[in-house]
Parts: C-alpha cells; structure tokens; sequence
C-alpha cells in the first residue's frame, strides 16, 4: 500500500548511443517530475492523484525534448496538432482533446472538458474554441515549433518516409536519421499514472503525435482505453505505435486482465505488452490501487521513472 | 465451413410515444438493408464488405441519424464521424468531423487501406477524401428540415445541460416518481427529441471472419468539435477474432465503459458466451446510469443484442433461418 508514481517520456527504437547530454537532459526532466509528484503527494492536505497527473504531464509538456506541448512534432504541413486525455480512476469521468494548435497546456484542457462540458472529447477548431471560451493559456502556432523539430521534418520528406504502412516496422529509418536524431521521430510522446495512499487512481498522456503525420491523424493519446485508462484497479499511460495501441485497446486491457482474469498488476501489464501487439511497438506505464508500479515495453527503450512511498526510486531508458 | 449471421442497429433510446407510421417506416429500412446484407453474404462477400455495404445504405437514407438526416451541432452544422474494424487483423479506420462526406463508413475504410493512419478528424479528414474522389455532396444535402426542427426543440429544451445526469426538478425525488415528473431523457435531450439513430452493423461470415461498423451524426445540440462513440475503437466499435460489436445510446458513457471491447475481453479473459458478454457489459459496464444498446455476433455464427434503453431499431438474421426485426424490447 501507499502512493506511487510512474512518468514516461515515450517509447520505440531508442538508441543505446544515445547521446549523453540527450539522455542527461531528458533524464533530469524525469527526475524533476518525479520531484513535483512526490512533493504533491506527501503534502499534508496532499494533491489528488487526478492534480498530481496534470501538474507533472504540464511540465513535460512545458519541456522542448519532449514530444507535446511545446517541442510537438510537425505535421506533412509543417503545423502542430497536439492532443491529450486525463482520467479519473474512482468515477472514471475523462477528458480528452486533439487537434490543438495554440493551446499551451492540452492536458489542462482535456481536464476542462471532463469538469465543465457534458461531453468527454471536443478536437480540433471546436476544442480551440472552447479553449478560448475558458480562457487557458494560448500561444501563437509558431510558439511550439522547435528547431529540432523543423529538421526532423525536413528528414522525414527527404528520407520520403510517407510511409504507406507504419505498422510494418520500417527498418531503413533508423539508418536514415542523423545520430542525435537516431530512432527519436516518433519518440516523446509523455504520461503519467499516480495513485495515493487511499487508492485513488489517475492517468494522464499528451502527444504531438507522429512526425510527418497527416493533417488531422489522431493517434492513440487521446483515445480512453486505448493511451489511457483508469479505474479502481489501475491508471494506464501507453506510448508507441497509435494504431497498435488503439487495436490493442492497451490501457483497458491492462485494466480487464486484473478485473476479469484477477491477474496482478505486472502480470497484466507484462501481458499486454507481449500479446497486444508486434515486437518493438508499444510500451506502457501503470499503477495499481494498492501502489504498485509496472513499466514493460517491448520497444528497445522507453523514457520513465518511478517512485513509491515505500521507498523505490528508478530513472531508466533501456 | 461456419455460418453467417449479421446484426444492424438505428440507435437505442427511443421516444416512448413514437408514432406507429415512423416505426414502420425505420422497420421496413432495417428489413431492406437486412435482406441487402444476407444477400451479399449469400455471394460470399467478405464480413468486412458486407458491414460497410449495409452501414453505407443506412446513411443514405435520411431516416437515421448518420449521413444524411444527421443531426445537428449547437452551431446548426453537421459533423459526422464513422468507424468500420476487421476482426483477423483488427485493421480499422475512424473518421470524424465530416461535413461534405456522403458515405462516412466508406472514408473510414480508405482511411484504413489507403492512408499511412488509421484515424482522421475533421479538416484534414475532408481533405483526405477530396482526395481519394469519394463522393461529396453540398451542406444542405445532409440538413434535413426534421432535423432543424428538432435542434429547435433541443434547444427551447436546455438541452446538454452542464451535469446532464441531474433531473431538472426535485434532487429527492427519485425513481418511478421523477419518471412521472419528467419526461425520458437521453443525454439531456427528453425522449421525444433525442435522435437516437445512429447506425451499426456487425456481421460474421461463413469463413468465421467478423466485422464491425458505426456511423453516426453524434448528438443533437452537441458542442461543435464533440467526438462520441462511434469512430472510437474499443468504444463504440471493435472487432476480433471472437466477436464483432456497434454499439449506440450515451457516448459518454459508452466511452467510459469501453463497452465494445469489453464484450470480446469477457469472452477472452472470463470464457463467457456472446449472449452472456452482452448482458454482463449492459448490466455492469454502464455505470452512473448510463444507457446504451449494442449488437454483437461470435465467430461461431452467433447473434446477440442487449440494451438498457427505451427500446433499440435493431435486425437480426443467421444462416439458420432466424430472423427479427424488432423496436421494443
């Protein structure tokens, strides 16, 4: 028992050359999250689990290295579409958003649409409307581009990697990249699952999506059981390729295995991540009622942390 | 050799008094698209083929809510979303936020075989569709005057009110009483406005593949940008191996309860049979008085629907001979 914490920054073909002040710089943001949660956490009138995943998603999305928010992949256009999804495991209201272009924050937006609409998902020219209508923090398009991501992009048309079919691991794209940019394209996407000392659950993720996507590609990210669940058994954040997550409902199946197999957390979790989907696709964080953690994937690495109140503190990539 | 069977729904939640010549007219439409569907079935079409055959001939009649005759947004505009699953590969295409898009479920089929992804929203999503020639029609194709009628009515209503679970009158009152007091509502729109139809199809062919598809024009009043059920995997369609499920009635609550999924996990992780995986996740998936229908068919040539609903349009046929096309419960 006890609270417990789990962040990732995404998952896929992560190099192992990775260069140090990359990893070192994506390593200390981990950290950092980790930090804020905990703090959160331990608080004496404490931060619900639900506060704790929007605050520490918030600051990856604050995060350039990472992809959402600001540093999002680009589009075939060269835009932005950002997208997220917050979940509340005891009475399982969500929210969700894609489609953003100015929004600062889309996780705190998709937490605006589960408190304040009768609706669970608004995309798009709606979700920035609403966003205007509540007033969050809006920024010029231009203001999430990165540099980064301009080449990246740039990389991606050049390498013609329109690919007809991703779903087919596509092997010449690692050779493709530059070593600093190596196996990192569809790389960033970020989450976090918490759980209190009282079992109360939450799961959040946000994404820029894919790089090169086209206009109005929603991935897995915002999709409830899909990048993101919670319920009384568990919260759930996955990472990786969206159409293997979204057929593999990854998040909720994690969730079924516990509820209807009366499978353990880490064997639900190790489950999914065998089963649900190809090799070197998907990888996923969780957290259970009674404050264990699991981050299995099946990709060569996947950016994440953890910590729980009995005293497990990991930061790890491969 | 295994047996066909298919399964088609026009929406859960139906107006109590709805009048006789309306409910012949959307039976004698589920008796037509039935028969359309049993007869591909019969010339060995794919399930795949046979869902998208029946789903395209449901939108294209005004009488349900999907393509045209789709209902209409706060704003008075149409936003249809779609989404069509493969069992045996789980390969599957969504689409949402279309408002030219004659043939939704036929988009989220390109989408699905033509596009390098899976799901496409909105602007993005008409683009795709300029682009693959899919037949397009003007705005005023898909706007029909029942429906601006009704979104009249919707609104005049209050309808999509900020907690829509809270009854208008009297927090105590409760159960049968409140129901006396107020009219039947679905999603905060009373019975007698709520456009229930969205459609769905779900079959199994003899080589025991199964397909699923929904289409939908979402819900009346919606907030412009709203995504429900439908187009979302898991959610308002799934299919696999096992089974294949539509599902219809609140989106949100749909959503929560990943109520597609949940059908093919019971039957995956519990051993349950497809009749009793459809009444388990009507009875316990729908929390907070959430309501909803569905239909659902097993790779064994099976069919089941179960709802929770004021009634659901719904047709059912299998190789065997059975065959039903009911209303009520």
């Amino acid at each position: 028992m006890g609270w417990a914490i789990a962040v990732h920054g995404g998952a896929g073909d992560i190099p192992l050359n990775l260069p140090p002040e990359i990893r070192q710089a994506r390593e200390t943001a981990l950290k950092h999250c980790l930090d804020i949660a905990v703090t959160a956490l331990q608080a004496t009138h404490g931060h619900s689990p639900l506060d704790v995943v929007e605050l520490v998603v918030r600051e990856l999305e604050n995060h350039p290295l990472f992809n959402a928010g600001l540093g999002s992949v680009l589009t075939t256009d060269g835009s932005v579409e950002m997208e997220a999804c917050i979940m509340d495991g005891n009475t399982k209201k969500c929210g969700a958003v894609s489609g953003l272009k100015t929004v600062v924050n889309a996780i705190s937006l998709a937490r605006l649409v589960m408190e304040k609409t009768p609706h669970v998902y608004l995309a798009f020219e709606g979700a920035e409307a609403f966003a205007r209508e509540q007033g969050v923090e809006t920024l010029e398009p231009s203001h999430f581009i990165t540099p980064a991501n301009v080449a990246r992009l740039k990389q991606a048309k050049e390498a013609d990697r329109v690919q007809l079919d991703y779903t087919q691991p596509i092997k010449k794209e690692v050779e493709v990249e530059t070593p600093d940019e190596n196996g990192d394209s569809q790389l960033g996407t970020v989450g976090c699952v918490a759980v209190d000392g009282d079992g109360n659950l939450a799961a959040a993720t946000s994404t820029g999506g894919l790089v090169n996507k086209m206009v109005g590609r929603v991935g897995d990210t915002p999709i409830i059981g899909a990048g993101t669940y919670a319920n009384t058994y568990c919260a759930v954040s996955a990472t990786g390729r969206g159409e293997t997550i979204i057929r593999g409902t990854v998040a909720r199946d994690v969730a079924a295995l516990m509820e209807y197999k009366g499978l353990s957390l880490k064997e639900a979790a190790a489950y999914v991540v065998k089963n649900g989907g190809p090799e070197g696709t998907f990888g996923l964080i969780a957290v259970s009622a009674t404050g264990e953690v699991a981050m299995p994937f099946n990709t060569a690495g996947m950016f994440r942390a953890c910590a729980t109140q009995n005293g497990s503190f990991e930061i790890a990539i491969h | 050799m295994g047996k066909w069977a298919i399964a088609l729904h026009g929406g859960a939640g139906l107006d109590p008094h709805l009048p006789l010549h309306r409910q012949e007219e959307a039976k004698n439409l589920l008796a037509h698209c039935l028969n359309l569907g049993i007869s591909a079935l019969r010339s060995n079409l794919s399930a795949l083929d046979v869902v998208e055959l029946v789903v395209r001939e449901l939108e294209t009649d005004p009488l349900f809510n999907s393509g045209r005759g789709a209902v209409l947004t706060e704003k008075g505009t149409v936003e249809m979303e779609a989404s069509i699953m493969d069992g045996p590969k789980r390969r599957f295409g969504a689409v949402s936020g279309l408002s030219t898009v004659k043939n939704p479920v036929s988009l989220a089929r390109l989408v699905m075989d033509k596009s390098p992804h899976s799901y496409l929203a909105f602007s993005g999503a008409e683009e795709f569709a300029q682009q693959q020639g899919v037949e397009m029609m003007e705005k005023e194709y898909f706007i029909t005057q029942d429906n601006v009628g009704m979104l009249k009515q919707a609104k005049e209503a209050k309808a999509i009110l900020f907690d829509y679970r809270i009854p208008t009158t009297g927090l105590d009152s409760c159960g049968a009483e409140a129901e006396n007091e107020n009219p039947m509502m679905m999603n905060g729109v009373p019975l007698s406005v709520y456009a229930a139809e969205t459609v769905g199809c779900v079959v199994v062919d003899i080589e025991g593949r199964c397909a699923a598809a929904t289409s939908t024009g979402g819900l009346i009043n919606k907030m412009v940008g709203r995504i429900g059920d439908s187009p979302i995997i898991g959610s308002g369609t799934y299919a696999c191996k096992l089974c294949a499920i539509s599902c219809t009635g609140e989106g949100e609550s749909i959503l929560r309860g990943t109520l597609a999924r949940d059908v093919a996990a019971v039957m995956e992780y519990k051993g349950l049979k497809l009749q009793e995986a459809v009444d388990f996740v009507i009875k316990e998936r729908l929390d907070d008085g959430g309501k909803a229908g569905l239909i659902a068919v097993s790779n064994l040539g099976e069919v089941a629907f179960g709802f929770n609903t004021n009634g659901m349009f719904r047709a059912t046929a299998t190789q065997d001979g059975f065959m039903e096309i009911a209303v009520w419960e």
